[in-house]
């Protein structure tokens, strides 16, 4: 078998041709088309060809004979018919001989597309697979996850014990701390790595629409829904499904997704077919869950269905050592996107980045650090370009005792007031003799 | 390599929300990108029988339009498109050409029985175009799930993949490898 799939189509209707060949040389396959029986067995004689693509009503030879005449040069051809003219006795009559199928025109793209990789499969692309396993396996590494603390250091060991078992993983931490990066480093990290992580945000969706967002619906399912909908589930078949605040979904979907974990299989809203899957399941939140469990607002049976292996990623403000890492991160992957030549940070913006809280944890760092890329003049970012409540709140980072709150806050109000005495003391209700001291006290010094 | 890429819109989308969108298409290929207002007669690739409107006539239409100077021109319309032997496409291009076209139509949610989300629809039309644009610099289907070149046959297969090209299409998008 060629390395490239080889494509034959065969219509005496040259748009159909045109329109085929189109279609499947954007897929890569090496595409030539025949108008007639005689020209395509012509093209058969030079030549294997992995996929053919036959009409039915054609002047001379239909496609129905030249399928036989096919089968006496090539016994191992995979053909498709594909015909306006579809009746039950040609499609009968064409299987019967052999064809891989019979589809009538016009086809779905999705049903046309999985059908001819679906032949293809069966021919064995061997070569092919290892091909994109090595291409897969080169781009499925895991964006990176940045941390060099002792808290990270044990995350990462954590991620490479359960990624490559099909474990449940239960993610928990703060908002904006990385869950769904930690999901995607264990599932490039697995087995599935060949096949989706799909990722769904559970607290994003209202109750009805989490359930067909789960797992699509029919036609006419509801009003409206024109059209068959595929849901997450599917979309991650083979794969990892990583849903994301999972303890914001509502009991029945708890119950139906429970039940779709467990047997592999579920239905569309408003079906009643039967569809198998096989996923792994990631999730993660920032909730108590044992505490909602107690509530009852999460189901017993799903919490400890989940809650197999946990991952607890610590909140930001409990690693700091990791703060200067991720702030170089940031500046490289945003002076590369943005394309300015920011080198780094002053080692004052730095300071003042370190000492900041970070409520919102790695999502609001790598907000700040964007903004200041925005506003910031190369090569350094520099306090200024900082967010205001980044310099507004430092005051309250104290280490605990009295004189280091005070200490904070002056410091915050000095920069602030860009070192504007009168100004600071102001703020400060306390006059400037007094400030002067506390400057000299706290040893600080203009910048 | 292409000196421009020109959006040609025949949508209802402003230009607050497309001058963003065709920023960052450019930013992608690293060649500006403009928007500017289609001038084709939709109508013309009409079919009753199918209640559709022809992908490849208006791809024709597309083709007539540009200049043979390698800039590329990527139409942006509304109606839904087909070509003969499918039931419909998200959109078309000429592979290693200048035109291609994309529909928002089945973009919409509300296409689906959904809500209406106006930056889902956005951020779709920004991969389709990346997409169809990818074809005409050269690009092949890419079989990486999260690739902008990944086929798509359904709109939440769309929704599965980047904005922007694995790093083996973007490789062969600057000549490497």
């Amino acid at each position: 078998m060629t390395s490239t799939p080889s494509l034959l189509v065969v219509d005496d209707e040259q748009v159909i041709r045109d329109s085929l060949s189109k279609w499947f040389k954007e897929d890569g396959y090496s595409v030539s088309s025949a108008e007639n029986a005689a020209d395509a067995l012509r093209r058969l004689q030079g030549q294997k060809w992995d996929i053919i693509l036959l009409d039915i009503k054609m002047p001379g030879m239909d496609g129905m004979e030249l399928q036989q005449r096919i089968r006496e040069l090539d016994q191992d051809a995979t053909i498709i018919f594909i015909t306006a003219h579809a009746t039950v006795d040609t499609a009968v009559k064409a299987l019967k001989n052999g064809a891989f199928d019979y589809v009538t025109k016009p086809v779905d793209p999705d049903y046309l597309s999985h059908l001819v990789a679906n032949a293809l499969k069966q021919r064995s692309l061997a070569n092919e697979n290892v091909k994109l396993k090595e291409q897969i396996s080169e781009f499925s590494k895991a964006e990176d996850i940045v941390g060099e603390s002792s808290q990270m250091h044990k995350v990462f060991e954590l991620i490479q014990t359960v990624a490559k078992t099909d474990t449940t993983v239960m993610i928990r931490g703060e908002s904006g701390t990385g869950k769904e990066l930690i999901a995607r480093a264990i599932h490039s990290n697995s087995d599935r790595r060949y096949f989706p992580i799909v990722a769904v945000n559970c607290g994003a969706l209202a109750e009805g629409i989490l359930e067909s967002e789960l797992f699509g619906h029919e036609r006419g399912a509801f009003t409206g829904a024109q059209y068959r909908r595929k849901g997450k589930l599917e979309l991650a078949d083979g794969g990892t499904l990583f849903l994301d605040e999972v303890g914001n979904i509502d009991t029945k979907t708890q119950m139906d997704l429970l039940r779709a974990i467990e047997t592999k299989q579920f239905s569309r809203v408003g079906g009643n077919e039967i569809i198998k899957v096989d996923f792994r399941v990631i999730c993660a939140t920032n909730k108590d869950l044992e505490k909602a469990v107690s509530e009852g607002s999460f189901r017993e049976d799903l919490y400890y269905r989940l809650n197999v292996f946990s991952i607890f990623i610590p909140p930001l403000r409990e690693r700091k050592g990791d703060i200067p890492q991720l702030v170089n991160y940031f500046i490289q992957k945003y002076a590369r996107s943005m394309n300015k030549p920011m080198t780094g940070i002053s080692s004052e913006a730095m300071d003042t980045v370190v000492r900041y809280n970070w409520p919102g944890n790695v999502r609001e760092l790598e907000n700040a650090i964007e903004r200041a890329m925005v506003v910031g003049k190369p090569p350094k970012i520099v306090p200024e370009d900082l967010p205001f409540q980044l310099t507004e709140r430092n005051h309250v980072l104290p280490s605990g005792s009295l004189a280091a709150a005070e200490k904070a806050h002056i410091i915050a109000m000095l920069e602030q007031n860009h070192w504007n005495i009168s100004r600071s003391a102001d703020i400060l209700q306390i006059d400037r003799v007094t400030l002067y001291n506390k400057i000299e006290k706290f040893g600080l010094k203009k910048p | 390599m292409a000196s421009a890429i020109h959006i040609l819109n025949g949508t209802n989308i402003g230009a607050d929300s497309l001058n963003p969108l065709a920023e960052r298409v450019g930013n992608v290929f690293g060649v500006k990108t403009d928007v500017q207002k289609a001038s084709i007669n939709i109508d013309r690739a009409y079919d009753q029988s199918r209640g559709q409107h022809n992908s490849t006539a208006l791809l024709a239409q597309v083709l007539n339009g540009a200049q043979l100077n390698q800039e590329k021109h990527i139409l942006v319309v509304e109606v839904d498109l087909y070509i003969p032997v499918l039931t419909f496409v998200f959109g078309e291009a000429q592979l290693n050409g200048v035109a291609a076209i994309v529909s928002t139509h089945r973009l919409q949610n509300q296409f689906y029985g959904l809500s209406h989300d106006y930056p889902l629809m956005l951020k779709r039309l920004e991969k389709e175009i990346v997409h169809e644009l990818g074809h005409n610099f050269g690009l092949y289907h890419c079989r990486q799930f999260e690739c902008v070149m990944r086929s798509s046959t359904y709109v939440e297969e769309i929704d599965l993949k980047l904005s922007v090209p694995c790093a083996a299409c973007s490789n062969l998008l600057r000549g490497v490898g």
